[in-house]
């Protein structure tokens, strides 16, 4: 037996897999192509639902689409049933349920349940994505934080506190100085010292990084209402009067249709999202800067023994991360509300924590799902506008089943970085 | 380059983990540091590499002392390591785990991966290695990531290298790779150290053997010693290296595994249409490098893994499925991982004694615990089993791997058995304990009992079995006498089926 060439073993990879049914998406497709069913049998309504796709201002004027609620619902109920059945033979023949079909599904689900909510009335569909956007904005900045967090190894909870930190700061401080730009640096810095507690308990102290950041929201959120109610109300003229951001539109792109309003007829804020997620997306993969934080998120001692200092590398990383959700923050007050108010953010955080996780903690897909949350909140506001027969407590829920459906369902099985949560103690 | 260390001593509280050790590795030199599990070897490496700060002495290199706060100095002085446990970050490819740490960049900032993945191909050439730059690091077999560590620490220019345990993981054939590659590293002048508990590895490649034992050197010793005076040297007594076992005299078919597979959560098949028979009062060990479907084949005869297919009968009784039914045909377990799957660290020795017969008498009557009669049954176990505590109440946590071991034993022990499965019972373990282990297997075997040893040491699976089942990707390869050679036993480690061992399942 002697020394042999480069062992044969060396190509090969992986082991044969096996073919398993997976039963999860035909019964969630036919489970909502039965809601469709009830829905559009059991209420069913009837008249003509116009779909605006152009606003006013447009240079392109595009027509009103008009839907028979009758005719819209049954023939897309018969196609999801089609769908889902699709969906169980390719399940019984151990293949899965491609990505695009789901999408069509839930695209088609939507146009219906819309014409059935709206039925006799007037859609405005740039409307509905304009704000859906805005909503999403808090939602994207505070996922942003919670990827970068989270690659490098520490849960960050604490988006909440971190929102509302920088909205709280970004609105006295602008109210102040009258400044725009000092709100959002303010806001900045009120995110990162949210963090810094974070980061100094977690990786200093070794505190578990749940409680931590938990405990965090809850401080912020009691010294926000009181510092409100007993500072920034009775003197609201100075400090809590900040200037708004204006629309700014591009020319050219903001007059595509449908997609010029809904992106680029936006307020500054906006665009410096759109900036964010490029930029937090090419560093996290292809630089050097990326490469050793999510090095240090999955396997903090490889990095260590390559000389990277785990625990300084996490510090400042977190840190950035409370910026990021700092200025989505300042979107609440500066952006959108135009004051600051108790507990204004109102559960955005959270919401942002299940983006991270449902666009598995990569940037542009947890931009995604959060846009998805910010549209479901809106069409939540649009149709009680448009008067849907759907109680609007109901549709108060929808987000957040939207939310529950979307992390627990549709995630399926996805790995977080290996040691997030995890503090880094040399032995 | 020269390495030499002098007065190293590292205490832990306590504990002194080194006490003042010196060690002088020459340029061009296999220098082994031999010991056993525990005796300060990882320790001393760690703080040459700058993990650990010595509390007392000196590290030189080329005769000029060095001082390290931190992995990167010990690297950036030349000095390299190849960890036990790979120091890869799994969801990277070998290009970015290979660069990290020391990257270089291009025009705005972006990773220069073509120019580390050109690194990577070429150290792999001028050493003869098949690694894909861009393979991922978790697909890559254990032999493969090894290498990638060698070629992680050649990257960086390591003048000296050491190897930590590197053999652990392989088959016998990778292992006479890696030996053939550390003479070649050591023909271009770099030193070598290389950290073992494995007598036979010593021999074959040391120019220089350094032993110590619990924190101090106690010897050099030449590769020309005998087996038997290099372990009394590693242990400090004299050594029977032999187990002293019968004949066996099988009895009927007791375990019968028909077309067992077992699939995991990433759909891939890691046992894969798996059948086998164990009689009574025989020894089938199955044999095989470490992930080969052993830990989950284990662990579907003991109810613990989810999609298995295939049947498991025990004295005709399918006890497929449910660990409560397992338990309660009499099957016996030891867990690989003792402190993980074994037992609960912050519990005492008589709690763990009774971890899994909680719910009948004697131990429970009318929901609540007998604690007299536990006292009683565990004093008993203790002198039975030698387990060296300073009493029933001592939490397992701060017993020695040996003794944790032994209280495991005596829990599995103490039931009326009909079938006994021993999942690496040694690993870890002090040369005492694993004679006592293994005379304690060998003695549940002579009872009648039919017992599966899994280990993925050769030497353990040869000295026990009567029957070795070879275990390689999820399948057997086949199942062979007891006293098949050492050499056959590799290749069908390696997935070759040698002609003599079909006829003999």
């Amino acid at each position: 037996m002697s020394v042999a060439t480069p062992t044969q073993t060396a190509t090969t990879t992986g082991l044969e897999r096996a073919a398993v049914r997976n039963w999860k998406p035909p019964i969630g497709l036919g489970v909502f192509a039965v809601i469709a069913l009830l829905l559009f049998t059991v209420g069913s309504r009837s008249g003509v639902t116009m779909f605006r796709l152009s606003t006013t201002s447009d240079l392109i004027q595009l027509p009103e689409v008009a839907a028979d609620v009758a005719v819209v619902t049954i023939i897309v109920t018969i196609v999801l049933f089609g769908i889902a059945a699709l969906s169980a033979w390719r399940a019984y023949r151990a293949a899965p349920t491609p990505l695009w079909l789901t999408s069509v599904f839930a695209a088609l689900f939507l146009v219906a349940f819309l014409s059935w909510a709206a039925a006799g009335a007037t859609i405005p569909v740039p409307g509905l994505l304009v704000g859906a956007v805005g909503l999403s904005a808090p939602l994207i900045f505070g996922a942003l934080g919670g990827v970068i967090s989270e690659r490098v190894g520490v849960v960050n909870v604490a988006i909440e506190g971190q929102l509302l930190a920088g909205a709280f700061a970004s609105a006295v401080v602008a109210s102040i100085t009258q400044s725009l730009v000092a709100g959002l640096i303010a806001a900045v810095v009120a995110g990162v010292l949210v963090s810094f507690v974070l980061a100094t308990f977690s990786i200093r102290y070794v505190v578990d990084q749940v409680i931590v950041g938990v405990v965090l929201n809850v401080l912020v959120i009691g010294l926000t209402s009181f510092l409100f109610s007993k500072v920034l109300s009775p003197n609201s003229a100075v400090l809590n009067s900040p200037p708004r951001f204006q629309r700014l539109p591009i020319p050219l792109l903001g007059e595509i249709p449908i997609i010029g309003p809904v992106l680029f007829r936006q307020t500054i804020i906006i665009y410096i999202m759109y900036v964010a997620i490029a930029v937090v997306w090419f560093a996290l993969f292809k630089t050097k800067w990326g490469l050793r934080l999510r090095a240090v998120g999955e396997h903090p001692q490889a990095a260590d023994t390559v000389g990277i200092n785990v625990n300084r590398t996490r510090f400042w990383n977190v840190s950035l991360a409370g910026a990021i959700a700092g200025l989505g923050g300042a979107y609440f007050t500066l952006g959108s509300v135009g004051a600051f108010n108790k507990e204004m953010t109102a559960g955005a955080g959270f919401i942002a924590l299940a983006a991270v996780i449902f666009g598995r903690w990569d940037p542009i897909r947890a931009t995604l799902a959060a846009l998805l949350f910010g549209f479901a909140s809106n069409l939540q506001s649009v149709l009680s506008i448009v008067g849907s027969p759907v109680p609007s407590q109901f549709m108060l829920m929808l987000p957040y089943l939207v939310t529950i459906f979307a992390v627990a369902g549709l995630v399926g099985h996805v790995r977080a970085p290996a040691a997030s949560g995890k503090a880094y103690v040399k032995s | 380059m020269k390495l030499e260390l002098r007065g190293i001593t590292k205490r832990f509280g306590s504990l002194v983990a080194n006490d003042h050790i010196d060690l002088t590795v020459e340029p061009g030199e296999i220098h082994c540091l031999l010991g056993e599990n525990g005796a300060g070897k990882s320790t001393l490496m760690n703080v040459l590499y700058g993990l650990y700060q010595a509390d007392e002495g000196q590290i030189l290199l080329g005769d000029e002392v060095q001082h390290f706060s931190g992995p990167g100095d010990a690297m950036a002085a030349g000095i390299g390591m190849v960890h036990q446990h790979f120091m890869l970050i799994p969801v990277f490819t070998v290009a970015e785990n290979v660069m990290l740490g020391h990257e270089d960049t291009t025009f705005g900032g972006r990773l220069d991966l073509a120019g580390a993945r050109e690194k990577v191909r070429e150290i792999s050439s001028r050493f003869g290695f098949d690694v894909d730059p861009d393979a991922l690091i978790d697909d890559l077999p254990v032999g493969v990531q090894q290498r990638v560590e060698i070629i992680k620490a050649l990257s960086r220019d390591a003048k000296v290298l050491v190897f930590d345990e590197p053999t652990a993981v392989l088959t016998p054939q990778e292992t006479d790779e890696l030996m053939a590659i550390m003479r070649q590293l050591k023909q271009t002048g770099t030193s070598i150290v290389f950290i073992t508990h494995k007598l036979r590895e010593v021999r074959e490649v040391a120019d220089r053997i350094t032993v110590i034992r619990l924190g101090k050197v106690v010897g050099e010793a030449s590769p020309t010693e005998t087996n038997e005076e290099l372990a009394s040297l590693m242990v400090g007594r004299a050594v029977d290296l032999t187990v002293d076992k019968g004949p066996a005299h099988p009895g009927k078919a007791a375990l019968v595994v028909d077309h067992l597979s077992v699939v995991d959560s990433r759909n891939q098949i890691v046992v894969n249409n798996v059948s086998f028979t164990v009689h009574e009062g025989e020894i089938l060990a199955i044999a095989g490098v470490q992930g080969n479907g052993q830990t989950e084949l284990v662990e579907a005869i003991m109810g613990l893994q989810h999609k298995v297919r295939g049947g498991i009968e025990l004295n005709g009784h399918s006890i497929r499925g449910s660990v409560r039914k397992t338990l309660d045909a009499g099957v016996g377990f030891i867990p690989e991982d003792r402190t993980e799957d074994g037992l609960v660290g912050e519990f005492t020795i008589s709690e763990n004694l009774m971890l899994d017969r909680y719910h009948k008498p004697p131990f429970v009557r009318m929901g609540t615990l007998q604690l007299g009669y536990l006292d009683e049954f565990a004093r008993e176990k203790i002198t039975e089993f030698d387990i060296r505590a300073q009493g029933i109440g001592t939490h397992v946590a701060r017993l020695s791997g040996g003794n944790q071991q032994k209280v495991v034993l005596a829990r599995e022990l103490s039931r009326d058995l009909s079938l006994f499965v021993a999942a690496q019972p040694t690993r870890g373990l002090d040369v005492g304990s694993v004679e006592f282990v293994h005379t304690r297997i060998i003695q549940t075997r002579d009872a009648g009992i039919p017992v599966i040893v899994v280990s993925t040491e050769l030497d353990e699976v040869v000295a026990l079995a009567d029957r070795i089942a070879v275990m390689y990707r999820g399948t057997i390869v086949g199942i062979v006498p007891g006293d098949t050679p050492r050499e056959v036993l590799g290749l069908m480690m390696a997935g070759e089926i040698p002609r003599s061992a079909e006829s003999a399942a």
